[in-house]
């Protein structure tokens, strides 16, 4: 086993791997849905088990080593190379991203939303794994952006085929849409916009990396250890790549004011694009801050701190208080993740190891809660067909079990200690108060307590929406009617993420015993120290 | 005089073919006249045989002929396939379009094969003489082939202001074409460029270049010189505007290639500017026409113009610098636009012949819901519609990149902006090929249509192939652009050689 990802096939394959599911099931007639869901079922079954087994044969005695390496030619007229890895940042990434989508194809046999088209969903759903799994092993900055751009199409078609069909009057338009269709071109043209520019970024540096190499690349590991020597240096130039990449990333992210995409394509996906968007597209762009920006270019991302945390910390604020003013559990859950990458993101902002590993585990944390949470809610919505908090209510007498763990998710999604969302929270403000040496410590302090207040919200909306939905007497519209609890699919969906929201809450060594030597190498390489 | 048989091969048998066709059309009962189409696709087939055997064994050294007027080299030889495929494609698509029609088959393909076959000169060519003669053989035949539906009107209109307007730019490159030569004394390029060398100052040897530019301007159709465009493309029958998108513009941007890179290279400061201002309002005015159309064929060719800028943007890089790497990977990737661009563009053509077939209308609403009765269309649709949109892992991503990387490598301010302006230009540009994405895949059926309904004719055999052989190369392209991007870097070598 060690030498089948020793040399790198084992990787290849859980990029590739589903992908190759996603042709597979057009081996079967369109009929045969059985056929097809075995078949996406086996496929993101041996992508998450190889992704599990990559994280037990990893050596974390060298986390900050990039290991199952694969470098092979691919474009050598522009020098592009086929380069694929995982150190400790990206692995637990990888990992929760193969999971998942073997979780969303559990959830979905039986989840159908119309029109009915099992292959054609199962077929995006996987193709959009690819697009993940690629971006997280990719070392070049070309396959990087080829998986970054890989995942829209999938997620643009998901969205806006079997997306919410609902109609709403937009105030910027001045006219009256159909969700699906605003929302999946919104989210389209959004990060095509961000990583449009990310992409010059990428060449302006691929052709500055040819002033010290001699030959120019887009190696990711060559160009971090350029960045470690600073040769980047602060400059106009720093500045404008820098500033190019951060559109892409921040988009992705997404980080206030360029988040205006995320709660409408949340809403109206269906339940599992909601998931996958939540659990992994939204990683892709904080990702990329720890794996290209900062370390490529540590001065400019020491001159850029405090503007992305005060991004991140209005964040923050505004996507708490944004969840106090929704009426739909779907958008309130939506407009939580904008606060929840906002700490993310002020951990990242911090530039320190703690920070970074705050980063990284909040990632985590949010990709199995918030993961969960769109289950959920895609379950209710299934049941009652509306997502009207004042039209839900007693909840937990209608449904015991999903309200439990509606409960419990809520729980951990709020910062509850003992569970995953405690630990990213906390370590982001711990790493605010004390911020990278030369940056300001009274601005990242107030930060901090701007945090801290956000925390506060977040309990606030969370326990009032738990409070509406799940406590009190059902509504007079559900008098007698029954709702059939947690069904087996959802059970094997959810388990896994439940067990790792517990076990991540008391152990956060699972995710930090990868993480911290590579971001305190990453750090130490960046700033010295 | 030495002909060199063996180089001229390809000209030769497209020539005999076109005899054939001609001879066919007169020998055929009317109801026959099919293998008039039958002849002309073989007769393409054939006529990349010999492209084969010349790039084994071309060995080293171009094949000169005609005082240096017409050469075969890699350049000629790479552009030589690439014409040759589209022509293919464009004939495989007009097989059922023209038969539907019933009238002047013969006539059709006997024009198709001779624009061709300018063309083919064209790539070949090397001095004004040859480029003109080349270009005319293009363009000629399409303004009778843009006609062809003499019963519409649309038709009508749409030949007679290609044939005027076209009469008008070929008025317009001669006058330059004349300056060049009483100025330098020399046809040839290369005599041009000597010459050229020593006239920095003169007015009339500026005059002369920007006379040319314009003239090729109207051919592939750039801002401010395209409005001829739009009407043309709706009115000629569709797979005529998809040849006049294609290998009608791709000879107007060899001849551009040729005369920038080998006839002028001491002008940079007049074309340079001047295609950086035609590259940015090409993207931006195409791009933001298009977004208003609702007709298909419109909005394509509104594309096309913005294509057309962005196939332009390398330019601006080859002119504001002198080392001989960055002109090289310029025009290389001027040439690998254009060869991905003839692909998926074709490919999108035939999506519309046979949808509008489907549906009976080319407007974009009336695709609705197309999934429901043609998925495969759908999905070659999608895949056709989004390469030109560039995103990846399809072909178009690859041309966009490469496009970028020549616009960035001399990092000079201007040119880093005109880089900001092709990606804003890109993001626009998606929202009108995702439209057609969705209308395809998220609208529901119009009312009163049923599945069945539009489900009853099967696609015919040849414009299935045309729809097979682009999503391949689209895909393949995408995926593996190496293998294309090595090709090119030789042609591109041999255009930018001597600068």
């Amino acid at each position: 086993m060690m030498e089948f990802f020793d040399s790198g096939l084992g990787l290849s394959l859980i990029v590739f791997l589903p992908a190759a599911g996603a042709l597979a099931l057009f081996a079967f007639p369109k009929a045969n849905e059985a056929a097809q869901k075995w078949t996406a079922l086996v496929f993101s079954a041996v992508t998450a088990l190889l992704a599990v087994i990559a994280a037990a044969v990893f050596d974390y005695g060298a986390a900050e080593r990039f290991q199952f390496e694969v470098m092979e030619s691919w474009i050598p007229a522009i020098g592009a190379n086929y380069h694929i890895g995982v150190d400790g940042i990206s692995l637990p990434l990888l990992v929760l991203s193969a999971v998942v989508t073997l979780l969303a194809v559990i959830y979905s046999w039986d989840h159908w939303e119309e029109p009915r088209n099992v292959r054609g969903f199962l077929a995006l759903m996987l193709l959009l794994a690819t697009g993940m799994n690629g971006t997280f092993a990719a070392l070049d900055l070309v396959l990087f952006f080829i998986f970054f751009e890989l995942v829209l199409l999938p997620m643009y078609f998901m969205i806006g085929i079997w997306g919410d069909g609902a109609r709403r009057r937009i105030p910027v338009l001045g006219r009256t849409v159909t969700m699906r269709l605003y929302a999946s071109i919104k989210f389209f043209i959004f990060t095509l916009f961000g990583s449009a520019f990310m992409l010059l970024g990428f060449l302006a540096l691929y052709f500055r990396s040819g002033d010290f190499l001699g030959a120019n690349t887009f190696d990711i590991p060559v160009l971090i250890a350029l960045g470690s020597e600073n040769a980047f240096g602060s400059g106009t130039f720093a500045f404008l790549v820098f500033g190019a990449m951060f559109l892409g990333f921040a988009v992705k992210v997404p980080m206030w004011p360029f988040h205006t995409w995320l709660p409408d394509a949340h809403t109206a996906a269906p339940t599992v694009g909601s998931v996958l968007l939540a659990a992994i597209l939204l990683k892709l762009g904080s990702y990329a801050f720890l794996r290209i920006s900062i370390p490529v270019l540590p001065d400019m991302a020491r001159q850029w701190a405090p503007a992305i945390g005060l991004l991140a910390v209005i964040g923050i604020i505004y996507g708490s208080l944004a969840c106090l003013a929704q009426t739909d559990v779907k958008r309130l859950i939506a407009f939580s993740s904008v606060g929840h990458m906002g700490f993310v993101m002020l951990g990242i902002a911090t530039m320190t190891d703690v920070g970074f590993n705050a980063a990284l585990i909040g990632m985590v944390a949010h990709g199995l809660i918030t993961g969960l949470l769109f289950f959920i809610a895609g379950s209710m919505h299934h049941r009652y067909h509306t997502r009207e908090i004042a039209r839900l209510g007693g909840n937990q007498k209608l449904m015991p079990w999903m309200g439990g763990i509606l409960a419990f998710t809520a729980m951990a999604s709020l910062g509850l200690p003992g569970l995953a969302g405690f630990w990213g929270e906390f370590m982001s403000l711990l790493g605010a108060y004390r911020p990278l040496a030369g940056l300001s410590l009274s601005q990242f302090q107030t930060y901090m307590v701007i945090g801290a207040v956000g925390t506060v919200l977040t309990a606030g909306y969370m326990l009032w929406m738990l409070q509406r939905v799940n406590l009190g007497e059902p509504k007079e519209e559900w008098s007698g009617r029954e709702f059939a609890d947690i069904g087996r699919y959802e059970w094997l969906a959810w388990a896994p993420l439940i067990v790792a929201i517990v076990a991540i809450g008391v152990y956060p060594r699972i995710v930090l015993g990868a993480t911290t030597d590579a971001v305190v190498n990453l750090a130490r390489n960046a700033f010295g120290g | 005089m030495d002909l060199d048989y063996h180089a001229l091969a390809p000209e030769i048998v497209v020539a005999a073919t076109i005899l054939l066709v001609l001879g066919l059309d007169v020998a055929l009962p009317r109801r026959r006249k099919y293998w008039t189409a039958f002849a002309g696709v073989v007769g393409l087939t054939l006529a990349a045989v010999p492209l084969v055997t010349l790039a084994l064994g071309g060995g080293p050294g171009a094949r000169s002929m005609l005082g240096g007027g017409y050469v075969v080299d890699d350049f000629a030889l790479v552009l030589k396939a690439v014409f040759i495929a589209g022509g293919y494609l464009v004939l495989l698509m007009s097989v059922s379009y023209i038969e539907s029609d019933r009238y002047y088959q013969g006539e059709y393909y006997l024009l198709l094969l001779t624009s061709i076959l300018g063309s083919l000169i064209m790539a070949s060519s090397r001095d004004l003489i040859t480029v003109f003669v080349g270009l005319e053989l293009v363009t000629g035949p399409l303004f009778l082939l843009a006609g062809w539906r003499k019963g519409d009107a649309r038709s009508n209109e749409a030949s007679l202001k290609f044939f005027i307007l076209g009469v008008l730019s070929t008025a317009v490159l001669l006058y330059g074409m004349s300056f060049l030569y009483g100025l330098t004394g020399s046809v040839t390029f290369e005599g041009i460029r000597t010459a050229g060398a020593g006239l920095l100052d003169s007015g009339a040897f500026r005059l002369a270049v920007l006379f040319t530019l314009i003239g090729f301007g109207f051919k592939i159709t750039a801002v401010p010189f395209h409005f001829w465009a739009p009407d043309t493309y709706e009115g000629a029958p569709t797979p005529v505007t998809a040849y006049l998108s294609v290998g009608s513009k791709a000879a107007g941007f060899v001849g551009l290639l040729l005369l920038c890179y080998r006839a002028f290279p001491s002008v940079t400061e007049i074309w340079g500017p001047a295609l950086w201002v035609l590259a940015a309002l090409s993207m931006t005015l195409g791009n933001l026409t298009a977004l208003r159309q609702d007709n298909i064929v419109r909005m394509l060719a509104y594309s096309s113009i913005a294509q057309g800028g962005f196939i332009l943007v390398p330019f601006a890089a080859a002119a504001v610098t002198n080392d001989p790497l960055v002109i090289q990977e310029a025009a290389s990737a001027t040439i690998v636009y254009v060869i991905i661009y003839a692909f998926m563009n074709l490919g999108a053509f035939a999506v519309v012949i046979e949808g509008a077939r489907r549906t009976g209308t080319s407007m974009i609403d009336g695709w609705a819901g197309m999934w429901r009765y043609a998925p495969r269309l759908a999905v070659l649709g999608a895949v056709f519609f989004f390469s030109l949109a560039g995103i990846p892992p399809l072909a178009g991503w690859y041309a966009k990149f490469a496009m970028f990387l020549a616009i960035l490598r001399p990092g000079n301010p201007w040119t880093a902006a005109l880089a900001v302006i092709a990606a804003v230009n890109a993001v626009i540009a998606l929202v009108y090929y995702a439209r057609v994405g969705k209308t395809m895949w998220m609208d529901p059926l119009p009312d009163g249509a049923s599945d069945g309904e539009r489900t009853a004719r099967p696609m015919s055999g040849a414009l299935a192939l045309a729809l097979g052989i682009s999503v391949i190369f689209v895909i393949l392209a995408g995926v593996l652009p190496f293998q294309l991007a090595g090709v090119f870097a030789e042609a591109a070598k041999v255009v930018t050689a001597g600068i």
